[in-house]
């Protein structure tokens, strides 16, 4: 338990760093380090799907990010704040902590999860029965792509979408020059 | 962009095909191990990345182009559906039925095997191909694109 605080700690650093530096690519390294440390999370609360999922997408991102702020020459940021801006912002983040104290009372205590307070719960049948029925071992792989697979083709479809969206948006040239140049 | 040094053209060179066989495995042991289509998807278009960052972007899209991407893409996504659909053929159970596993592989004990699992396998391979390719294609697009090339400036 005492690993959590240490890590949560240095996230909470970081994030403030990531926030604060001028430097742009200094916040994007704080930004790699906040995801690293959450993966490291993932892992000590067995979770190795999620914490191997997040770990390659940080590292993949992070390149795309640093290739993309290093190619812009656009490493610093310069700016002041405005007043009204900072006020509503702490007072918004006031707001939403002392809303998630409360919220924190009624949550169960940690390491014990909710489902185990139902018998009839859905995730006991997935534990118990998933590996005879969809004959995955992986029980995880079982939910997702046999019990859940339809939250699956929906996940793909955005990922599609999006792509198709990007292809469209950065290509080199449009169609009008194309035209203009025949 | 020509790409970097010598030394990172050689490691890289050494270390994309580890990675890609990394990323092979995560995607075709996903219902054994952790991992998954997602996960090892990322990895296949991590190798291709290294690539792109250590000899520059003409050679990685000589390796694999844009329009072979997005083949692959569209392929995976057509697969995933595919599989999701053929779930009808087989009765009443109708989308994502698991029907390998249940009409052929029910009867074997197929518990821990790599041949396990029915669909699960083959979708994992369907996500890998998809999301390999299309995070490829962003990086891709997002290290060539360039706001002051386009349009007014040409003219």
């Amino acid at each position: 338990m005492m690993i959590f605080y240490i890590l949560l700690l240095f996230m909470i650093i970081a994030c403030l760093i990531a926030v604060q530096t001028d430097n742009l690519l200094s916040s994007i390294i704080c930004v790699g380090a906040v995801g690293t440390i959450g993966s490291l999370m993932f892992l000590f609360l067995f979770a190795p799907d999620i914490a191997i999922t997040q770990v390659v997408v940080e590292v993949l991102a992070l390149v795309v990010m640093i290739r993309v702020t290093i190619s812009r020459d656009v490493t610093f940021i310069t700016g002041d704040r405005e007043l009204f801006g900072t006020v509503a912002s702490i007072v918004i983040i006031l707001v939403i902590f002392l809303a998630g104290i409360e919220v924190f009372r009624t949550l169960p205590a940690f390491g014990v999860p909710v489902f185990s307070q139902f018998s009839n719960a859905a995730s006991q049948t997935y534990i118990t029965e998933g590996l005879p029925k969809t004959g995955a071992a992986n029980i995880i792989a079982a939910i997702i792509l046999d019990y859940r697979g339809y939250d699956t083709l929906g996940e793909a479809t955005v990922l599609f979408t999006s792509i198709i969206g990007a292809t469209v948006i950065l290509r080199k040239e449009t169609r009008k020059t194309q035209e203009r140049s025949q | 962009m020509k790409g970097m040094t010598v030394i990172v053209k050689t490691v890289s060179s050494w270390t994309k095909v580890l990675i890609f066989l990394f990323g092979i495995y995560i995607v075709f042991f996903g219902h054994l191990t952790p991992g998954g289509g997602f996960a090892g998807g990322v990895i296949l278009a991590c190798s291709y990345v290294l690539l792109l960052l250590a000899y520059g972007r003409e050679f990685a899209e000589k390796n694999l182009s844009l329009g072979t991407a997005s083949k692959f893409d569209c392929a995976g996504a057509l697969f995933f559906a595919a599989i999701a659909l053929a779930g009808f053929l087989y009765g009443s159970a109708g989308f994502f039925y698991n029907f390998i596993q249940q009409q052929y592989l029910a009867g074997h004990n197929t518990a821990f095997k790599l041949v396990s699992a029915g669909i699960i396998p083959l979708a994992n391979i369907a996500i890998g191909f998809k999301v390999g390719a299309s995070l490829f294609m962003i990086v891709i697009l997002l290290s060539a694109f360039r706001p002051e090339m386009s349009g007014r400036e040409k003219e």
